[in-house]
């Protein structure tokens, strides 16, 4: 199933107003055009698609954490696909023994390739949440991984309700830098 | 980590967000920059003595309309390129055409002047002030830009992106140093406004791998 721009634009522009339907649907469409997007570049630049799985995980954090980035005036896939290509680009340089080569090509690249097969990442949510400091992985864990509710969390952890929003943007903002960091070493 | 629990977990109590965020925060810290610059400028320099003679003015005015093109250029841009493939809506001939502008402006009036005037029109009186001055106090708007940048942008060209905030540092430098510059010379404002600025953004791009990775 190919997902058009003007799908993908609706969806972006409902999630930005916090439609979690319209964003859970998103995120799938994004995720199988990143994976096909990366297992391509990666086959062709002859590094094995075995990375492939880490930079799709890594793109979805940073476009999360950074989704006040994308004006509704603009196209949807040309800033998806900058953001695709800049992780992939800093993937190239942090892996050594291979020089970056990211050919200059047009958007339809990104909705090209479609991949639906289901994968599991190397990186381990458990550790890189315990490196957060302690109110960012609270407010993470309860709101974002058991589902409870900002106003149950703020209750539960004896914090305003703003507090907890925060934390949570905060904390995953934090998330995607210690994901783009710790993928360096 | 399985990618369908990490799209779950992101989705879960999705918030809300402001994508017109980016853009007031680059305005409100170039705005910080400035005031800062100025703060600075005022204290260790102050304002030229004729700053209430209306001839002064004209050549104020001048300065203003140099820098303060080149500031509402790359503040424009730096909207633009905050965000991911930004970079493509920015025209690197449209920054250009001010410093081709002066250099126009700075060999007309060196040619319709005879040459025993030329030191004096380019060197001014204060020249070494001028390019010191503009590039230190250019700091402030820009080291504002690029920490509103770094916390809440997403550029995806970094060079670009550093170099446009060392051209609205540098511009916004030029126009604060204007409210002390005597050397009112048109050859002496293309050449050393032109030449700071421009090295402002060099510095900005060669800065901006650096300083802007997210």
């Amino acid at each position: 199933m190919r997902s058009s721009e003007t799908e993908l634009k609706g969806l972006m522009i409902a999630a930005l107003s916090g439609d979690e339907r319209a964003y859970r649907e998103l995120l799938g469409r994004v995720t199988r055009l990143l994976r096909g997007y990366y297992k391509n570049r990666l086959v062709q630049a002859t590094r094995g698609a075995a990375d492939a799985e880490d930079l799709v995980q890594e793109t979805l954090m940073a476009l999360h954490a950074r989704r006040d980035t994308y004006d509704p005036a603009q196209p949807f896939t040309p800033w998806l696909y900058a953001i695709a290509r800049y992780k992939l680009i800093d993937h190239y340089r942090r892996t050594p023994g291979h020089r970056a080569n990211v050919p200059i090509d047009d958007v339809a690249d990104i909705v090209a390739h479609d991949d639906q097969s289901s994968s599991e990442s190397s990186l381990d949510l458990d550790r890189l949440l315990d490196e957060l400091p302690s109110k960012f992985r609270t407010a993470i864990r309860r709101v974002k991984l058991e589902g409870l509710s900002v106003a149950e969390t703020a209750a539960r952890e004896g914090l305003s309700e703003s507090a907890v929003k925060v934390n949570v943007h905060r904390g995953m903002k934090a998330l995607a830098t210690l994901i783009a960091r710790g993928r360096k070493s | 980590m399985r990618t369908d629990d990490l799209v779950n977990m992101l989705s879960t109590n999705l918030d809300a967000v402001d994508w017109r965020g980016i853009s007031r925060r680059i305005l409100g810290g170039a705005a910080l920059g400035a005031i800062l610059a100025l703060v600075v400028m005022m204290l260790l320099f102050g304002a030229r003595t004729d700053v209430f003679d209306l001839r002064a003015w004209i050549f104020v005015g001048i300065k203003f309309a140099f820098a303060g093109a080149i500031i509402g250029l790359s503040l424009a841009y730096l909207l633009r390129i905050a965000r991911p493939s930004g970079e493509k809506r920015v025209s690197l001939t449209l920054i250009a055409l001010p410093f081709v502008l002066a250099f126009v402006v700075l060999a007309v009036s060196l040619a319709m002047a005879p040459p025993a005037d030329w030191r004096t029109m380019i060197f001014g009186q204060h020249w070494l002030l001028c390019i010191t001055c503009i590039p230190l106090n250019a700091i402030f708007p820009f080291a504002a830009i690029v920490f509103v940048m770094r916390q809440f942008g997403a550029p995806t060209h970094l060079a670009q992106a550093g170099a446009l905030a060392g051209l609205a540092g540098g511009s916004i430098s030029a126009v604060v140093y204007a409210l002390h510059c005597t050397d009112d010379s048109l050859a002496f404002v293309a050449l050393w406004y032109g030449l700071t600025i421009g090295l402002c953004a060099v510095v900005g791009a060669l800065l901006g791998p650096r300083l802007l990775h997210w």
